[in-house]
């Protein structure tokens, strides 16, 4: 069956396997989801991937994948419609540039103004801020990364929108400023409007409970 | 010739990763030498989001970050691939050359590190490097299989860089016969005729990177 050949590893809270399922949802590939308990990790999970013992691992054919963008690229490669990244390659390597600028730089702002408390927390959401305005400026005026339909970066970074939408909630600092940063806000927005994306998300209630839960162990 | 500019500053293994993958391929460029305490204008607006090299320029159209680059560079001058035509294959390449990325923190911390922080550095740069060698390496001569392909440019730096750092640290992480394919990659690399014109010189390379280490210590102490 179809559906046998491709099977992902993830947790449900992940933005990283949530990222994989959007791409597999927009090619319509049939795929079967493994929930990984992270804190009992599975024998499958750590023969899958020794090297980092994480999720999301892709598994097609029995050959597993790691790490969320390279996931995106594989699955890009193999399945060829509704492609995320474009064909020129120029416009790819902008495309990769903005991929990587979010999780190198974002993320880790976002995640250290989530769980830091007093100055550090402070510098980590003027640096979120900073470098969510960078990305922003990524969008070059469009509505997705993508153009008019949503690509690479967007699955790579839309999810940021709703995580730090949270985080500034949990923490009661705005992080995502529609003043400041209009584009990317209406980006966001846009983004989680799209019903495939939608339809993926983790409940917000149960994930927003989840994160709150996790705040307080910091 | 196509108008192609590099914009790099010595000794920077990212930047020789980008003349590597040029010269494997046969493509001629322009080199430009960045004085990084003096950042050019033409830097600060060919990369204004990191402002780092290297930067390579493609009909003034300019692409950053290392990696970003070199698959560019591989989806234009298609000869000589770097990387192999399977998927899955390219997938797994693209994962040790991010896991090479994810990793330099920890040698850095190997250089950079006295005391107690150091031994701890060492013993964890280490395992990485078995890691590298019985994962990444395994039985082959190159990462990238029969020949040179970009994850063997990612790992570059154990060649020439590694044996400097080892020299102004004074702890060796590769000690003789302990790494044994690794230390035959690092012959193998050297000896290709591309990347062996293409090396910094130890001698250079050493009142560098000395300076830097102390630096680095200094700063760290302030």
């Amino acid at each position: 069956m179809a559906e046998d050949s491709v099977k992902l590893l993830g947790y449900w809270v992940s933005p990283y396997s949530l990222k994989v399922k959007w791409a597999l949802k927009l090619k319509g590939i049939q795929y079967q989801y493994v929930e990984e308990d992270l804190k009992n990790k599975s024998p499958m999970l750590l023969q899958y991937n020794p090297v980092y013992k994480k999720i999301p691992v892709l598994v097609h054919d029995d050959k597993p994948l790691a790490e969320s963008l390279i996931i995106l690229e594989y699955i890009d490669e193999v399945w060829k419609q509704n492609p995320l990244l474009p064909i020129d390659p120029y416009e790819r390597a902008k495309a990769r540039f903005w991929a990587k600028f979010a999780d190198d730089k974002c993320v880790p702002a976002l995640v250290a103004a989530f769980s830091k408390k007093g100055e550090e927390q402070e510098r980590a959401v003027k640096e979120a801020r900073e470098n969510l305005k960078i990305l922003e400026s990524g969008l070059e005026g469009k509505r997705f990364f993508g153009g008019e339909t949503i690509g690479f970066v967007d699955i790579a970074a839309g999810w940021i929108g709703c995580w730090a939408q949270m985080t500034g909630e949990i923490i009661g600092i705005k992080l995502i400023d529609a003043e400041t940063m209009p584009l990317l806000d209406s980006w966001f927005q846009d983004f989680l409007e799209i019903p495939l994306i939608k339809e993926c998300m983790p409940p917000q209630d149960e994930l927003l409970e989840h994160c709150k839960e996790l705040h307080t162990k910091f | 010739m196509e108008e192609l500019k590099l914009l790099g500053a010595w000794p920077s293994v990212y930047c020789y990763r980008v003349i590597w993958a040029l010269k494997l391929k046969g493509v001629k460029y322009e080199y430009v030498e960045e004085d990084l305490s003096n950042k050019s204008d033409h830097l600060l607006q060919y990369n204004p989001v990191h402002k780092k090299v290297p930067v390579l320029v493609h009909h003034g159209k300019p692409v950053a970050e290392t990696s970003v680059i070199l698959e560019y560079i591989e989806e234009i001058w298609p000869q000589n691939p770097l990387l192999p035509n399977d998927p899955f294959e390219k997938a797994l390449a693209r994962f040790w050359t991010k896991f090479e990325e994810d990793k330099s923190p920890a040698f850095f911390a190997f250089f950079r590190g006295v005391g107690e922080e150091q031994e701890k550095a060492t013993k964890e740069a280490k395992q990485l490097l078995k890691i590298i060698e019985d994962h990444g390496l395994g039985e082959k001569k190159f990462f990238g299989g029969n020949k040179i392909g970009l994850v063997d440019l990612a790992f570059g730096w154990l060649s020439a860089w590694l044996e400097v750092m080892e020299e102004v640290v004074g702890i060796k992480l590769m000690e003789a016969n302990s790494f044994p394919r690794l230390e035959a990659w690092n012959k193998s690399f050297k000896e290709d005729p591309m990347i062996k014109e293409n090396l910094p010189d130890r001698d250079e390379m050493l009142p560098y990177f000395k300076s830097l280490r102390e630096k680095l210590i200094a700063s760290a102490t302030t």
